[in-house]
């Protein structure tokens, strides 16, 4: 019986991938072959989607990029033995695209059958909950600690030291939530992994919750992502059915049960804070801190918050040691990042890499420049809320540190290339009208800021009074970062402010005469 | 797309009692509602002010805070397109303005035919097939005019 894989990841499935699978098993059907259709999550080789993989003695050979019509000459080609095609590319492993990468956390994403406990197992899966379940709460959390991982969210919080903190606590019920509301544009390692792996993100929160000695978790999902959302259920009950979830965790006598949650439409609600008003059932307000969630969390109880990448890491951490993870990296920013590359690219999707590989390697060796061929204008890192660089700036490492030390951002890892059409002042403008529709209201420099911010902006792009509107604009970036009481206000000015620095000939609007030769 | 059911408010208060006892409850009930019903009517807000013993207003409040929840319903069909920062690198905006103005409506509004209504979304986690939009539910990736011209005609029975 062969075995062909095939992605329904959602991106694949924007693609077509649902579509060629039903096209390849109807085809195998025609022609009598026996064949077993693997579901399973992306690879994160997008531009090589939809594709097909089949086993065969030579490992899983891959085609793609693959239209409907190339379905029956597949099969003419001897598919099910690895045959020659023109859309034949081999061995994923062997595309540099994968193979100079690191993949720790994305280890098992698209290899397995992600609602298979038994293929998650012979994946290297449950063997670091093993090790947690042998361990007193402070060695976990200790573990956590000198692996140097920090929060993947975009924070960047040493995870290990908001575990402490929960740990040491006292209450009689206590939390762990993970951050699936990954909202920054240009980012989707947590959508693909929740699709692709939802048991290392299980396993990650059970570990958390031995760590911290918290009994219930909760997975906020962005309603914008309702596959990961079903993954997630169904991973549950898949675990809850396999003993891992529940009363009792692999018949240790510790509880831990998870839940899975849908967001509504709130960029907003990624701030851990607004995120558990919402979970509360409530309006995604922003809370001033103190007090820290880790102490006065979701129902007033201490609360772990994490991202999916964050938690995901862990099993990995506990099975291989946290020296392991911390031996790749640089400086402050030890272990991989799963960067997520996007928009205007020829090459986009998952690389995982450790710390301090360029911008430069990731936007051109591993993503071949732009999707038009046009040159690279501008490079936004971190989601809306982070800086837009030049090509001149693509030497910055992969780095929290240097990155804020250039006045921008590493975030969650996503990078969104431009090619030389976009204009810099339309995406200063975008910043503030961003920032407008999702603002919680709650504090003033956000609710008008951002709206005057646009205000301001129409004046420049309009080319009126550009002197005092630059004055305006300045100051009341400042303001934002300096009194919003959240990262939506306060980091708002960054691309805009980026823009303004690095691509100042796109702010100059001021009428002048048109060329007399056109 | 499962057609929404007309207001029943024996069903609206089965599917609030089989929710209540989560925990934060509102936001599951919103969405179980919005499911049957196609949008929050006016009077689910009575019935899940009572269930979860919060104000009217309370209520309201939550339910006008999230982009998801509609007070009216929708067309037949729903076509989010990506607003965002990824999508415009590939000319998202310009695509969006040009079906936006075939159609002669805005944002959030629906075809006078009542078929079709277009939403903006800030972010469909696509990002490495821009620009991308979600039909019913559905994720729709390296979009173009003709991808979505085709949708169009297809929510408009043409």
């Amino acid at each position: 019986m062969s075995r062909v894989f095939v992605s329904q990841d959602a991106a694949s499935l924007a693609v077509g991938s649902g579509r060629i699978a039903a096209l390849v098993a109807d085809e195998a059907r025609r022609r009598g072959l026996a064949l077993a259709l693997v579901r399973t999550g992306s690879r994160g080789l997008f531009w090589l989607e939809p594709l097909i993989e089949v086993e065969t003695a030579q490992g899983r050979i891959a085609y793609g990029p693959l239209q409907p019509s190339d379905v029956p000459e597949l099969f003419d080609a001897g598919v099910l033995e690895g045959g020659a095609h023109p859309r034949r590319i081999g061995r994923l492993e062997e595309q540099p695209f994968l193979s100079k990468q690191t993949r720790l956390t994305f280890a098992r994403c698209g290899l397995v059958d992600p609602l298979s406990i038994d293929d998650y197992g012979a994946h290297g899966g449950f063997v670091g909950l093993d090790r947690a379940l042998t361990l007193n709460p402070q060695a976990i959390v200790d573990e956590v600690k000198l692996s140097g991982l920090r929060g993947r969210g975009g924070a960047g919080f040493p995870t290990g030291i908001k575990w402490d903190t929960v740990l040491h606590a006292t209450s009689d019920q206590k939390y762990i939530v993970c951050n699936a509301d990954e909202g920054d544009s240009g980012t989707f390692a947590d959508r693909m992994l929740m699709e692709g792996d939802p048991f290392s993100l299980i396993e990650g929160m059970i570990v958390a919750g031995l760590a911290v000695g918290a009994t219930k978790g909760f997975v906020y999902i962005r309603s914008e992502y309702p596959h990961a959302y079903r993954a997630m259920l169904e991973g549950i009950r898949v675990a809850t059915d396999a003993g891992y979830l529940g009363t009792s965790v692999r018949g240790s006598g510790r509880a831990f049960t998870l839940e899975a949650r849908l967001g509504a439409g709130a960029y907003i609600c990624g701030e851990e804070t607004s995120l558990l008003e919402s979970l509360e059932g409530k309006r995604g307000l922003v809370r001033a801190k103190p007090p820290l969630p880790a102490l006065h969390g979701l129902f007033g109880q201490p609360t772990v918050v994490n991202n999916v990448l964050s938690l995901a890491t862990v099993p990995w951490i506990m099975a291989h040691g946290a020296k392991a993870y911390a031996d790749c990296g640089m400086g402050r920013s030890r272990g991989t990042l799963p960067v997520q590359l996007a928009g205007n690219v020829r090459r986009g999707g998952l690389i995982e890499l450790a710390f301090g590989a360029t911008l430069r390697a990731i936007v051109e060796d591993f993503g071949g420049g732009t999707a038009t061929g046009r040159p690279v204008k501008a490079v936004q890192v971190g989601g809306p809320l982070g800086a837009y660089f030049p090509e001149t700036m693509l030497d910055l490492p992969l780095d929290y540190e240097a990155l804020a030390a250039a006045k921008g951002l590493l975030g969650h890892g996503g990078i969104v290339v431009f090619d030389d059409s976009v204009d810099l002042s339309r995406q200063a403008r975008f910043a503030f009208e961003f920032c407008a529709a999702e603002s919680c209201g709650k504090c003033t420099p956000c609710r008008v800021g951002a709206v005057r911010g646009v205000e301001v902006m129409d004046r420049i792009i309009a080319g009126v009074e550009p002197a005092k509107n630059f004055a305006v604009l300045e100051d009341l970036c400042t303001l934002m970062t300096d009194a919003s009481l959240c990262a939506l206000g306060g980091l708002t000015p960054v691309p805009v402010m980026s823009a303004l620095a690095h691509f100042p000939d796109d702010f100059n609007k001021t009428p002048h005469m048109p060329a007399a030769a056109e | 797309m499962p057609s929404p059911a007309q207001w029943d408010s024996t069903r609206a208060r089965e599917i609030i009692a089989s929710l209540t006892a989560l925990d934060g409850a509102a936001l599951p009930i919103l969405h179980a509602v919005q499911q049957e019903f196609g949008h929050i009517p006016e009077e689910a807000l009575d019935e899940v002010a009572s269930a979860l013993n919060l104000s009217r207003a309370e209520v309201h409040g939550i339910v006008t805070f999230y982009h998801d929840f509609r007070r009216s319903p929708a067309g037949a069909h729903v076509l989010k397109l990506c607003r965002a920062e990824a999508c415009q690198s590939m000319n998202g905006a310009g695509i969006a303005r040009d079906v936006l103005a075939n159609l002669g409506i805005g944002w959030g509004e629906t075809t006078p035919d009542g078929r079709l209504t277009i939403e903006a979304v800030y972010c469909l986690g696509l990002c490495a097939c821009a620009p991308s939009a979600m039909y019913d539910g559905e994720p729709v990736g390296r979009v173009t005019p003709e991808i979505l011209s085709n949708l169009i005609a297809e929510a408009r029975g043409q």
